[in-house]
């Protein structure tokens, strides 16, 4: 991790945009399937079901991505609140992006319900039936998802005043395309690409 | 870092409330799609609300059809499904069976002679393969066309207005067929001698690709016999279990599963549109119970009888019913698996 390393890679920039519309789109699935009984139901709990294990793989890929790559270090002038905030947030997103499917799929097997994804891949089931289990699963995925989606907003929040206000270049370094107004470093850096 | 990029105070300003704006855009998109900014959508909650009793659901049990007995036996398909579907239960063998005789109610203590809505779920597992789950009723058409006037329906029968089932009726003229079937069809003493109706539609896939829309039937192999309601009720509040209990002793309990195959234009939308009588019937195979088992340590009782759990060859067809009754039974289930206490189980510690 040199000084010249401002920027993801290419790859995890892409799972990071990827993901992101995947995870908002499972978000507002799951929130909005739960709240209907008109036919659109039954779509909408399949693609919950098929996109939360391809949210899983990809976490686990992103996971290993980061863990080779590592992240670009955040701006020295950040103050320390900040970065902490920063560093905790990231952990938290990683935690449920793989926490999430892993407790539906188990709070699924639980219920004793069959988990098919499309294409008719049935998944093995993680657990046998438990009321106990199943109530304690459900409770962690309902009240999760609403933390989770507090923290993409937050996440989201904090992306734009890196992007708008502080312009540190923290926003650049997960862009998924090199910004003209990046900080002089970050030029320096993209511009031999373009 | 330097700051020599730092914008003027406005656009500082401006940003702040931009992104005040996304996120607080993205929070009520959010709320909305929840249905917290939409009092009139027809939500699972609301079904179940307007299902529980007066005095409040029975916490611990199936907010519908909450009376019920376990049985376990095998589905013996003799191989003519297949030419309608290639779900594997209806290649010829046998296929293990679970399921649950019930009472339309939502109380699980109703006496049997007030129950007019007889029901069976079922499920029925190949040991690898995939699962087929139905929940079935004993008349012969559903009461209502759509899921919202079947909660207009619970509303109107718990209304405290004495009009209210008739102004009902006349806004929802197909309630009539049902209505008829519910006053004058007569009751029988045993969940053995009733036919359980799936009435919503299906489609069948063939190994060919073509698609048949279908609804089936479990027509018992005993004798129904007529039974006044009067008599019925002397018979004591929980006859039909008693009786089923005692009847499995001299020997398995058996129906035949008889599907239905729509013609082209039947009302596969309407379960509460009988089809035509002359449509191809095709009998696929028979139901064999031979286990009867109290539901509070049964087998039943830890599944949901969702009728979309369907394996490879069979879908859901344009009827509204199923997607409306998988929402509903699943916040059911959430409910009552969270209530466990409050039904306990016989035997303490017998289940892990």
């Amino acid at each position: 991790m040199s000084n010249s390393h401002y920027r993801f890679s290419p790859l995890q920039r892409l799972l990071h945009w990827l993901m992101a519309i995947c995870l908002l789109a499972m978000l507002f699935i799951g929130v909005g399937m739960v709240s209907t009984i008109m036919p659109k139901y039954l779509p909408l709990i399949s693609v919950h079901k098929s996109l939360g294990v391809a949210i899983l793989v990809l976490a686990l890929i992103r996971l290993a991505l980061r863990i080779h790559y590592g992240a670009p270090s955040l701006p020295t002038d950040l103050p320390v609140p900040m970065k902490l905030a920063a560093e905790l947030s990231h952990y938290a997103l990683y935690v449920l992006m793989i926490g999430m499917p892993l407790i539906g799929w188990t709070m699924l097997s639980t219920a004793a319900y069959p988990v098919v994804l499309y294409g008719g891949i049935q998944l093995p089931s993680l657990l046998p039936q438990s009321d106990t289990l199943h109530s304690l699963l459900w409770d962690a995925h309902y009240y999760l998802a609403f933390a989770f989606f507090a923290l993409v907003l937050l996440h989201v929040a904090a992306a734009l005043f890196h992007a708008l206000i502080r312009r540190d270049g923290v926003f650049e370094s997960i862009a998924p395309v090199p910004l003209r107004d990046g900080p002089r470093s970050l030029r320096d850096e993209v511009a031999p690409a373009e | 870092m330097p700051l020599f990029r730092q914008p003027p105070a406005r656009t500082i300003l401006g940003s702040f409330v931009l992104i005040a704006v996304i996120v607080g855009g993205g929070a009520a998109a959010f709320a909305y799609t929840a249905g917290w900014l939409s009092p009139g959508r027809l939500t699972p909650g609301k079904m179940l609300e307007a299902l529980a009793p007066p005095g409040g659901p029975a916490l611990g049990h199936r907010r519908n059809h909450a009376k019920g007995i376990c049985f376990t036996g095998v589905f013996e398909a003799n191989g003519s499904g297949a030419a309608l579907s290639r779900a594997e239960v209806f290649t010829r063998g046998q296929y293990p069976a679970l399921g649950r005789f019930n009472l339309g109610t939502a109380d699980p203590n109703a006496a049997d002679a007030t129950v007019r809505v007889r029901g069976m779920g079922l499920r029925i597992a190949p040991l690898d393969g995939q699962e087929w789950r139905t929940a079935m009723i004993d008349a012969p058409v559903f009461p209502v066309s759509t899921p919202r006037a079947f909660h207009e329906l619970l509303l109107a029968s718990a209304s405290k207005d004495a009009n209210a089932m008739e102004k009902f009726a006349a806004s929802n003229p197909e309630f009539a067929a049902f209505a008829g079937w519910a006053k004058s069809a007569p009751y029988t003493a045993s969940y053995a001698e009733e036919r359980y109706n799936s009435l919503d539609s299906f489609i069948f896939t063939d190994d060919f690709g073509a698609e048949h829309a279908a609804r089936w039937s479990l027509v018992p192999a005993a004798q129904p016999v007529a039974i006044s309601n009067d008599d019925l009720a002397k018979r004591g509040p929980d006859v039909l279990e008693r009786e089923i209990a005692e009847r499995i002793r001299s020997g398995p309990l058996r129906w035949t599963m008889v599907v239905t195959v729509a013609n082209p234009g039947d009302p596969t939308a309407d379960p509460s549109k009988a089809w035509p009588q002359d449509r191809r019937t095709v009998e696929v195979g028979t139901l064999i119970v031979h286990q009867i088992e109290a539901e509070p340590d049964g087998p039943c009782r830890e599944i949901n009888f969702d009728p979309t759990v369907l394996p490879p060859g069979m879908r859901t067809s344009d009827d509204p019913f199923p997607a409306a009754r998988s929402s509903v039974y699943r916040e059911s289930y959430d409910l009552r698996t969270a209530e466990a206490k409050d039904y306990p189980r016989a035997e303490v510690g017998a289940k892990p």
